[in-house]
Parts: structure tokens; C-alpha cells; sequence
């Protein structure tokens, strides 16, 4: 048995409703407002726990709004949890949604710099990664042209090739196999196994469960804030 | 000799210790410093790609106003101010670079949501790039300010050489503190960044800009010494005008400066850890 490199001991996590709707509000109903952003918190986790070990690789399943996307945000450390803790040890690299971090006016070259260093990356280090970012995109033509020019498969190529190759320890993947084209697709699948044999442990949030047959091997089961079942995926590989 | 020696073997292993933690120190500065430099690249790059007159824009508001602000108050007002287009554009120069500063981070953060989302870094350098971007626009519009003292048949001097980047650490601090409360708490309340233009109009005419401070009856000179900005763009003006350079007003603007930096970063830093929840 490796070490874990994700622990998850009993977290909590609830968001405040309605808050960011002005400072109207706020002025002139200062008490009720209080009141009511009280009352209406939201249980997006209630006293969750689990571990990851290194090299693993952890699927996440559930309705919409179960939560998934909150234990990614607690992983990745953008969210804090309200009780209980997560530790991480590794570098994590999420994958992020069609063209985030991106600018469409500046080119695809310039927008791999400026993600590769975003996601955690020197200035050297995307430079001399620079020519297999763009090989494992297939934007050679395209390379140099602002990205408002591109198709939204182009865009998550791209956004994808970056990720893979800030050689993260811990992946994050969010719904993002969904796009692109088939054979692309089927290059990510294949680029994640051997991921997965390199030891890189992968978390993948989804709903669709033949995705995550066909990579994880434990999966929990989220379903109202809590943790419903973790089962264990045959060995299907 | 033995003893020297003993005591550097002692000393060997913190010190080995000491030296890895400069190093990862350094490797974390050094991408910090890649961080900030591709982030301000990216807006100023954006700035120049979206419209072909990039730079003449930016120039041409603060002129544009000069040429109101001259009709209005020297032809129709008659103000009695020497060169007054120099006395205008000199002020107004500066007060481009805070005025866009501040309105253009507020949407550093929510105009990034799905970055503060997902990934963790300094979110801190988002406006930071803001400000610089600005920064970078304002010192290439000096030239323009040079050109207006060669028609008046005025030099730039000496001094400019340790005024201009000694004036800019004050006025990057006020500015920079501003951007970062304004960035985060816009983030909670989206009304403020209407507010916030108000409160900047409201700024602007409280700061001398277009009129000297002893335009101003003495019973009020405290509200226009209250704001941060008045010896700031003051001492600008003394500079590119007259070549000189005031040290009081600069000690006041430093300490103005950094008051309203660890303001705006207080705030920040109390706020930071709720952002990804507020988008």
C-alpha cells in the first residue's frame, strides 16, 4: 500500500445564498438580510471522508449539484472547507473548461504561455515545452493565429495539451472529455493511462459512468451532499 | 583552528538547511516574477491588438479632456494660470493612469471566473497586472508631455531622472491598494463597480487638477488634502512643469501610499479565501 496523497477527513462545506445580490439590498434590509443569508446556507458537503492514494484513479459520480464539483475545489485549495480537512501532497494540475485562461485576441502560442504559467509552470519550462504542447494539440497551422479564430474543439485541444504537460503529480478533471472530436477523445483516454502508469493519481468528476469505467479504479457515489456508497471498478482494464 | 573548523561543521547542516530554503524561495519568486510578467504582457498586448490606434487612444483621452477642461475654464472662465494646456496635461497624464487602474480592476477577478474557480495561484496578481498595464501606458505617454514643454520652450531636467521612478512607488502604492480592495469586494458587490465611477468622478474633482490649491478657500483645503491624490499628482505637475521636485508632499504621498496599500491588501487577504465560492 502507497501513502495517501489526498486525504478528505470529515469536510463540511456550505455556501451562503443570495449574497452577492448588492449593496441595495444590503442598505436597506440589513437585518433580514443577515437573517436570511443565514437561513439560507446550502449544504454542498456534509461530513465527508475518504482518502486517495498515489497513483490511483478516483472517479466521482453523482446528480447534478451533489457536489462533485465542490470536492474538486476543495482538492485544488480555491475552496475552504467550513469543518473537517483536506491535506494534498503534489503538485495538481486541474483541467480547466473550454478556454479558460485563454484570450481570444492573442494567438495559440501566446495563450500556451500564459496557461502553462497559470497552471504552475517557469517561463522556461513552457518555452521548452512549448513544441509538444503544439504537437499533441494538432494546431500546427493554426499556432500562431489569435484563438478567436478557432473552433471550441480547437480551444479544448489546446487547453488540454497545456495540462498534460505541467506533468501534475494530482490531475483534476471536470466534465472535460466531452468535447472534441472522437479521435481526440481517444488520444486524452490514452494519454491519462499512461498517466496513470507513470503514477500520476487522477481525479475525475463525471456523470457519465462508461467514462469512468474505462479509467478509475475506486468510485464514490455523491448524492445529497453526502457520500452514498465507494465501490470498487473490476478489472476492466 | 580546530575550533574554527568545529564550529563551521556545526554550522554545516541549518546552514544547508537555510541555503535549500533560499533556494526554493528563489525558484518560487523567480515563477512568481514569470506570473506577474506574462499576466501585465498579456494586457498590454491586448491593448494594442484589439485597435490599431492602440496608443494614440490612450493618449487622446487624456488630451481630449485637456482641450474641455482649457475651453471651459481658460477661454470662457478665464483662469489666470500660466501655460495652462501644460498645467492640464500634466495632471491628467497621471490621473489617466489611476483612473483606469482602478475602474479596470474591478473586473480583474470577475472577469476570470473560471480561473479563480479551478486553479490556485496568487490571485493577488490579476489586478497587479492591471495596474502595471497602466503603469507601462503612462510612462510611454511621457513623450507626448515633453512635446507640450518643448512648445512652451521648456526642458525636461535632471531631476526627472530620480523624480519619475521615485514618484511611481507611491503612486503605484495608492493605486495598486484601490485595485485590490475594489477587485475583492466588487467580487461581494457587484453595485460597486457603478459606485465606483461616481466615487472616482467625485476624486477627480477633488484633486487639483484642473485648478491649483490656492484656488481653494481655506476653510475647505482640508478635504483636498485629505485625499491621497492631491500631493501625488500635485508633485507630478512641479516635476514636468518645473523640474521640481517636492520632498514634503512626497513623504506625505509615501505615507498615503502605504496606508491605502495595507488597506486595500487587508481587505483583500480577508476576503481571498471566499472568491471561488462568490462566482
Amino acid at each position: 500500500m502507497s501513502e495517501p496523497v489526498i486525504i478528505v477527513d470529515h469536510v463540511s462545506k456550505f455556501f451562503s445564498l443570495h449574497y452577492a445580490s448588492g449593496i441595495k439590498e444590503l442598505l436597506f434590509h440589513l437585518p433580514t438580510y443577515i437573517k436570511e443569508a443565514k437561513r439560507k446556507r446550502f449544504f454542498a458537503l456534509n461530513d465527508i471522508s475518504f482518502k486517495i492514494e498515489k497513483g490511483e484513479s478516483f472517479g466521482i459520480i453523482g446528480p447534478n449539484g451533489a457536489g462533485k464539483s465542490t470536492i474538486l475545489g476543495l482538492i485544488a485549495g480555491v475552496l475552504k472547507p467550513n469543518s473537517g480537512k483536506v491535506t494534498t501532497k503534489g503538485r495538481i494540475a486541474p483541467l480547466l473548461e473550454l478556454g479558460a485562461g485563454f484570450h481570444p485576441e492573442l494567438t495559440g502560442r501566446e495563450n500556451i504561455i500564459l496557461n502553462a504559467i497559470i497552471l504552475g509552470m517557469t517561463k522556461n519550462e513552457a518555452q521548452s515545452k512549448m513544441d509538444r504542447i503544439i504537437d499533441f494539440s494538432e494546431l500546427k497551422d493554426f499556432i500562431d493565429q489569435p484563438i478567436r479564430t478557432y473552433s471550441s474543439g480547437m480551444i479544448a485541444r489546446l487547453g488540454f495539451s497545456v495540462a498534460v504537460h505541467v506533468e501534475p503529480e494530482i490531475l483534476l478533471i471536470d466534465e472535460i472529455l466531452a468535447v472534441g472530436d472522437t479521435k481526440f477523445q481517444e488520444k486524452c483516454i490514452n494519454k491519462m493511462m499512461s498517466f496513470k502508469k507513470m503514477g500520476v493519481t487522477i481525479i475525475f468528476v463525471t456523470h457519465s459512468r462508461d467514462q469512468i469505467e474505462k479509467i478509475c479504479e475506486r468510485v464514490i457515489v455523491i448524492e445529497k451532499s453526502r457520500i452514498q456508497k465507494i465501490e470498487k471498478i473490476g478489472k476492466k482494464i | 583552528m580546530i575550533s574554527k573548523a568545529s564550529s563551521n561543521a556545526s554550522c554545516n547542516l541549518p546552514g544547508f538547511h537555510f541555503k535549500m530554503l533560499i533556494d526554493l524561495n528563489r525558484q518560487r519568486l523567480k515563477y512568481y516574477l514569470d506570473l506577474i510578467i506574462v499576466l501585465t504582457k498579456k494586457e498590454i498586448k491586448v491593448r494594442y491588438k484589439n485597435s490599431m490606434l492602440g496608443y494614440a487612444w490612450s493618449i487622446a483621452n487624456p488630451l481630449l479632456y485637456a482641450l474641455i477642461f482649457y475651453f471651459v475654464f481658460k477661454i470662457i472662465m478665464r483662469f489666470q494660470i500660466k501655460d495652462y494646456s501644460l498645467f492640464l496635461i500634466s495632471g491628467l497624464f497621471p490621473w489617466q493612469w489611476v483612473n483606469n487602474s482602478i475602474m479596470g480592476s474591478a473586473v480583474s477577478f470577475i472577469g476570470n471566473v473560471s480561473l479563480i474557480k479551478k486553479v490556485r495561484f496568487p490571485r493577488l496578481f490579476l489586478p497587479l497586472s492591471q495596474v502595471l498595464n497602466d503603469a507601462f501606458h503612462f510612462l510611454a505617454s511621457i513623450p507626448v508631455i515633453i512635446i507640450f514643454l518643448l512648445f512652451y520652450d521648456k526642458y525636461p531636467s535632471i531631476t526627472w531622472l530620480y523624480g519619475i521612478p521615485l514618484l511611481i512607488i507611491p503612486t503605484f502604492l495608492v493605486v495598486y491598494g484601490f485595485s485590490l480592495a475594489v477587485s475583492s469586494v466588487n467580487l461581494f458587490f457587484r453595485d460597486l463597480q457603478y459606485l465606483i465611477a461616481l466615487l472616482l468622478t467625485i476624486l477627480f474633482y477633488l484633486t487639483p487638477i484642473f485648478y491649483t490649491v490656492k484656488f481653494v478657500p481655506e476653510k475647505y483645503r482640508y478635504l483636498i488634502y485629505i485625499n491621497p491624490f492631491t500631493p501625488l499628482i500635485t508633485n507630478w505637475r512641479s516635476l514636468f512643469m518645473r523640474n521640481i521636485f517636492n520632498w514634503d508632499k512626497y513623504l506625505l504621498s509615501l505615507a498615503y501610499g502605504l496606508f491605502v496599500f495595507i488597506i486595500g491588501y487587508l481587505i483583500y487577504n480577508k476576503l481571498k479565501d471566499r472568491f471561488a465560492e462568490m462566482i
